[in-house]
């Protein structure tokens, strides 16, 4: 009998096209997704090279980071972010790949396209010059972010030379209680393992909280592992995943299906497989998540306080801690719910799902944005957006005086016009609550699209269960 | 790609530990379409003040940091984003080496691709290579012999990944090394083709 094997080591051993004595593996890769602001480089390298892209075929682009959310009519008025998304245009043109422009109703932010089309599959290679690739992990693939070299390097040869990443299982065990998301999930996960708890591993997330989410919640989850370090997390395959691809344009279609969807089966790590780190969260410990600082580990629960750095006894930590609180504008000991917001943000490939949408516009629905609250919801693509205007989303979150935008990673990163103004404060269900990531001098609290409606209709950081009911 | 075999400067201490890659080259600074000119906005938001002029209590603002080509920085630089620009930024502003304890995976290898060399080193040793770098003088950083001298020229030796030396030392193309393994490529999606027929089939992306 063979070894038993983890769900990582399958794909890794199955796409290893050679491998050197040192450790490095030549990795072939199934699917490359290509946006504009990490490829322009790549595209001019390759023509410099007189090198062609290996397989086209494999490859799908689309604009994202830098598309406006209004008025897509009048284009794009900054000129930088035009030329780049026209070079994509122009790029992808050349090279004969498939391109997503801003017109085309497919069109979003591109961790959540490739899976909306089928592209993402279990068992595949996937990457993207985009650290959030390790979304695609939700399904079962290795999938992992590089950078525009690495792009390059992919685009003319369809692999990577790799090497082997450790593997880190984390199991959320028993049921997560109501009112408690993915994203919380995921949050409460970076909260024990820290910022660098994943850095060299691969994580796989099991234990019954993971099986239960739906497949939008093990996407909110795998898109994180970044934040925890982890370059990939994963989850097994399951006849969710399954059933979540069955007819989507770029899944195997007919028999085809079926025979990938067998071998789909095997995937999942096996029973004796071993980790080489394992990590047990229980979720019935879980409450509602948000973050305090400015790092996704600087988090706490709704119901918990600013920290105080004086009891943090590492010098570095503490001192971390201290610029951020300045940076935030906090004191220590201020309870999480008297913290008034003024912007709220949902959108990004964490969670700009039509699940997401569902959820806040619950929350939402009956209800109005507090007056000192600009709100904004950013569809995570353009089959996302017309899809929650037909079940009536859309109204309701307009109808409580929500904006409703177009398509993009808009103020995830604010590379677009959707930015905070110094010292605004946001309820935000991005992912990185970096010093100036929605803007400089933006102060971003991490939450769920649940908990982020919470706060847009109260005002303040607010536990969504705490939220009395709507009057009749 | 440029060699990397032997490099001698000041080394500039960044006392921060988990310093991002949105820290390092801010998003309004993606939007170049060229790998050079990054480096007038490397730490933009820490390097200059809301009116644009020099924050002198930035590290790489105070002489002789300015001209330092060795960043020695806390755990966990470079975490965050995959933007190869946060390496760029660095190299066009004139830094080839990075010591810290640990490093966001992407950002290490970005910077290896650019004939930079991260290295990671023992807590300890790096707060005391802070300590020996605010008292000046120059350290020798040696690939070949795996060691950082200090000022005085004692050796300390580090640990490195064979193939990456390998490529820095020699600067090489690492597409065309692998271009030369074509054949092994073609032969792994023959048989890719045979057993998982739609990988190839499927509309994709075609
Ligand atoms: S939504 Fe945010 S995190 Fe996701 S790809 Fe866009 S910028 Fe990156």
């Amino acid at each position: 009998m063979s070894e038993p094997r983890t769900l990582f080591e399958k794909i890794w051993d199955s796409h290893v096209v050679a491998a050197t004595p040192d450790g490095t593996s030549t990795l072939y890769v199934d699917r490359h997704l290509v946006h504009e602001v990490t490829s322009p480089q790549a595209f001019e390298s390759l023509r410099l090279a007189g090198r062609k892209v290996r397989r086209p075929d494999a490859t799908l682009a689309v604009a994202d980071h830098n598309v406006p959310t209004t008025n897509r009519a009048a284009g794009i008025a900054d000129p930088e972010s035009r030329i780049q998304v026209e070079t994509l245009a122009t790029n992808t043109r050349e090279f004969g790949i498939t391109y997503f422009s801003m017109d085309d109703v497919r069109q979003g932010i591109v961790h959540i396209v490739g899976p909306e089309q089928g592209m993402t599959q279990p068992g595949m290679t996937i990457v993207c010059g985009d650290s959030h690739t390790s979304t695609h992990g939700a399904f079962g693939a290795l999938a992992f972010g590089i950078g525009t070299s690495e792009v390059e390097h992919v685009l003319a040869t369809q692999t990577l030379v790799q090497r082997r990443p450790k593997t880190m299982r984390v199991s959320v065990e028993g049921k997560v209680p109501d009112g408690v998301t993915a994203k919380d999930i995921v949050l409460a996960i970076i909260g024990k393992i820290g910022t660098a708890g994943g850095t060299g591993y691969v994580i796989e997330y099991a234990g019954r909280a993971i099986r239960e989410q739906s497949m939008e919640g093990r996407m909110t989850i795998c898109n994180m592992s970044i934040e925890a370090g982890a370059r990939a997390g994963v989850i097994a395959p399951d006849e969710k995943t399954i059933a979540y691809l069955r007819g989507r344009p770029m899944a195997p279609q007919a028999k085809d299906f079926d025979a990938a969807a067998a071998f789909w089966r095997t995937l999942p790590s096996d029973t004796d497989a071993v980790f080489d780190r394992e990590v047990t969260i229980n979720a019935g410990e879980i409450a509602p998540q948000v973050t305090w600082g400015t790092s996704p580990d600087e988090v706490v629960a709704i119901t918990g306080k600013v920290p105080d750095p004086a009891k943090e006894n590492d010098p570095q930590r503490r001192a971390k801690m201290q610029r951020a609180l300045k940076y935030m504008g906090l004191t220590a000991g201020t309870a999480m719910t008297d913290i008034a917001i003024s912007r709220v943000f949902i959108g990004s490939c964490t969670n700009a799902r039509i699940e997401d949408l569902r959820a806040a516009a619950g929350v939402v629905k009956g209800r109005k944005v507090a007056a000192s609250v600009q709100a904004m919801v950013v569809p995570g693509s353009g089959l996302v957006k017309l899809q929650a205007e037909k079940e009536g989303l859309a109204d309701v979150f307009r109808a409580a005086g929500f904006e409703w935008r177009e398509p993009g990673c808009s103020m995830c990163l604010a590379m677009n016009a959707d930015r905070l103004e110094p010292g605004e404060r946001c309820a935000s269900t991005s992912n990185r609550n970096f010093e100036g990531r929605q803007g400089r001098g933006g102060r971003t609290h991490l939450v769920s699209p649940e908990m982020a409606a919470a706060a847009a209709v109260t005002g303040k950081l607010a536990d969504v269960r705490a939220l009395a009911p709507v009057g009749r | 790609m440029d060699k990397f075999n032997k490099l001698t400067s000041i080394a500039a201490p960044l006392e921060m530990i988990n310093v991002d890659t949105d820290m390092i080259i801010p998003k309004q600074f993606l939007k170049t379409i060229k790998r050079t000119g990054l480096g007038k906005h490397l730490f933009h938001e820490m390097r200059y003040k809301a009116d644009g002029k020099d924050n002198f209590d930035f590290v790489l603002n105070r002489m002789p940091y300015r001209n330092a080509k060795i960043l020695l920085a806390g755990a966990n630089f470079g975490c965050g984003s995959s933007r190869e620009h946060a390496a760029w930024a660095l190299h066009d502003f004139g830094i080839r080496c990075i010591i810290a304890p640990s490093f966001g995976d992407i950002f290490f290898s970005n910077c290896q691709k650019n004939g930079m060399l991260p290295i990671k080193m023992g807590e300890l040793d790096v707060q005391f290579f802070m300590q020996t770098a605010t008292k000046g003088g120059e350290f020798t950083i040696d690939l070949e012999k795996q060691r950082v001298n200090l000022p005085n020229g004692a050796p300390i030796p580090f640990q490195y990944d064979e193939f990456a030396k390998h490529c820095l030392l020699n600067g090489l193309d690492d597409i065309g090394l692998t271009l030369e393994k074509a054949a092994d490529i073609d032969t792994f999606e023959a048989a890719q083709k045979k057993t998982q027929p739609w990988l190839y089939s499927a509309k994709g992306a075609a």
